[in-house]
């Protein structure tokens, strides 16, 4: 992400946890380039950036092998997957899918990010958490970005039948698609 | 030979799991349905009444808030916030300016601190009293529900009097609150306490020890702690299966650090320790509402960051240039530095938070919500299987899943 006006950035509070948690980040962060490599593609860190908690760009191919390590290994334990989302950037690599991760026994936050492109497939979390089947679902009827290896990637807010992905940024903002059919129960759905 | 015969010969004859095979049944359950609270819709194959499988959906609500919060301004984009979990509204408007504040480096008075804790303490009370009753109802106990919502009425009375509305309330502004709270109504909230403290304790008495709730909800519903992970748990559900966390300890924003209070645990993870894990926490959050009265002070409510504060009307009225501010403020709005935070709060529900991401405007570049019942919601049918339909509607109340808050 380009700051646009650079005028807009003081320096801000918010970035209230560096006292408290820069140093675990930095080890952490500094194992995370000596296990991966190449594959940490980039980290932002405040203050010295706009954000509350370091973002970490990942590779696409790694990101299944940077998330269960981070949610297993003893020096990240980021078991929790607080919330799973993607941003329209409007220019090439157009989305970005963030995870905010959480440690239920560190009590820190941190938040990976993942440049696609495009139509590109991203890999699906949900072997790591099964509760990110839902998140990924919404993510793929928001912005129709596809996750390979989905056990059910359907539309979730919207109806099935509807076309587009509404939060896109060439989305239109007014329009209306109608449907008078009642969306029906899916017997294949419970099937064992 | 007699008809009657041939049947009861048939009958003899087969196979009682072939019996079963055949009663399958594929039943839809919502969106409309009243044990369904909200418009969701749940639907489940049946073997006879147990639950083999089901799925469930949601959408019916969706009301487009995160591109409307792309395509609003950060002061208009508050009346959004109390439609999302409107059962406990004053916490949703509360995260909403707590996030923009935080991303504009803005620090609010100590008064608008105190105030914005106790109400969002009442609608955590509000919320679990409602959670509860209605789950009290589907189960039969009706009596149960009237104790807790006539409290809730008073509690809202409470609400009415400091921003006129009593479910939508839209009652913090970015900096500051819509107006200060009226004169006595701390002593107000204090009685309120008092008298809900009572009305908690003879609830107690009605319903916990009562073997027929014990019976339908001891057992049932189960969520295992390491599920309990996997799904993305968080609140007062979590709580009920052994976790604890609770972020206004763990992480904590406003003066939660300053007040005591215990976080409740239960190990079970069944209706019955969700049910005892929401009881205490009332208990809780009434202690913090009482010290949060005994320490409000009369003050300014209104940060002094000229950015965001909204003019008075003496100098709009007035002045031009107070005209001319004000034309600008609600036309187009102020701007965000442009950065990127996730806010989060422990809701009556769990971990709600704001992940905004500004890129300078006045207008958000990206506004997820992130509700904590979109993932309980998702374990819905992982916790009923196997159940009977009567408890699969005993288990969804017991999550205390809300639709505006999923629908977004």
């Amino acid at each position: 992400m380009e700051i646009t006006d650079i005028r807009n950035f003081v320096p801000t509070t918010f970035g209230d946890w560096v006292p408290k948690f820069g140093e675990l980040w930095k080890t952490q962060i500094s194992a995370l380039r000596h296990r991966f490599g190449e594959n940490i593609q980039e980290t932002r860190m405040p203050p010295d950036y706009p954000t509350d908690v370091p973002i970490i760009y990942v590779k696409k191919e790694s990101i299944l092998n940077v998330l269960s390590f981070m949610k297993t290994d003893s020096t990240f334990e980021y078991n929790f997957l607080s919330d799973l989302t993607a941003t329209d950037e409007s220019i090439e690599p157009r989305f970005e899918l963030v995870y905010n991760l959480f440690s239920t026994t560190k009590l820190v936050r941190i938040r990976l990010k993942v440049r696609l492109r495009d139509g590109e497939e991203a890999p699906t979390a949900t072997a790591i958490w099964p509760g990110a089947n839902w998140s990924e679902r919404e993510v793929f009827d928001m912005f129709g970005i596809r996750f390979a290896g989905h056990p059910d990637l359907r539309r979730i807010l919207m109806d099935i039948r509807y076309v587009g992905h509404p939060l896109r940024k060439d989305f239109p903002l007014k329009g209306y698609q109608i449907f008078t059919e009642p969306e029906l129960a899916d017997p294949a759905l419970l099937e064992e | 030979m007699p008809m009657t015969d041939t049947i009861h010969k048939s009958a003899l004859d087969r196979d009682p799991d072939d019996l079963w095979e055949d009663s399958r049944a594929i039943v839809n359950i919502g969106p409309t349905h009243p044990a369904m609270h909200g418009a969701f819709r749940l639907v489940a194959k049946l073997n006879g009444e147990t639950i083999e499988k089901s799925y469930g959906e949601f959408g019916y609500t969706h009301r487009a808030k995160e591109k409307m919060g792309e395509n609003r301004t950060y002061h208009q984009y508050i009346v959004y916030t109390d439609r999302m979990n409107y059962v406990s509204a004053m916490i949703n408007n509360t995260v909403y300016a707590m996030a923009v504040e935080r991303l504009m480096g803005i620090e609010v008075p100590e008064r608008t601190i105190w105030i914005r804790m106790i109400c969002s303490e009442m609608s955590r009370v509000i919320d679990h009293l409602v959670c509860v009753g209605i789950n009290a109802v589907d189960i039969g106990a009706f009596s149960y529900f009237l104790y807790g919502f006539h409290e809730r009425e008073e509690a809202y009375t409470l609400i009415e009097r400091l921003c006129g509305a009593r479910l939508t309330t839209s009652f913090t502004r970015i900096g500051g609150l819509m107006a200060d709270a009226p004169e006595g109504w701390e002593k107000d909230v204090k009685a309120w306490v008092k008298r809900t403290r009572k009305t908690i304790d003879e609830m107690d008495r009605l319903l916990t020890m009562n073997r027929i709730w014990q019976k339908r909800t001891v057992g049932v519903g189960v969520i295992t702690k390491e599920q309990c992970i996997e799904y993305g748990f968080s609140g007062p559900n979590a709580r009920g299966s052994g976790i604890d966390i609770d972020l206004r300890r763990d992480q904590p924003c406003m003066f939660y650090k300053d007040v005591e209070f215990d976080v409740p645990y239960a190990t079970e993870g069944d209706i019955f320790s969700r049910y005892l894990v929401r009881i205490e926490e009332i208990r809780q959050s009434l202690n913090i509402i009482t010290q949060c009265a005994d320490r409000i002070k009369p003050g300014p409510i209104w940060c002094e960051d000229k950015r965001v504060r909204i003019p008075d009307k003496d100098v709009v009225y007035n002045t031009m240039e107070g005209l001319i501010y004000h034309f600008k403020f609600f036309m187009t709005g102020f701007e965000v530095p442009a950065g990127e935070a996730y806010t989060q709060f422990e809701a009556a529900n769990g971990e709600f938070g704001f992940y905004i991401v500004s890129k300078g405007s006045s207008k958000a570049h990206r506004m997820r919500v992130r509700g904590p019942s979109f993932w309980h919601f998702q374990a819905l049918p992982l916790m009923v299987r196997g159940l009977k339909i009567a408890d699969m509607v005993a288990t969804f109340g017991s999550i205390n899943v809300i639709a505006g808050e999923i629908d977004r």
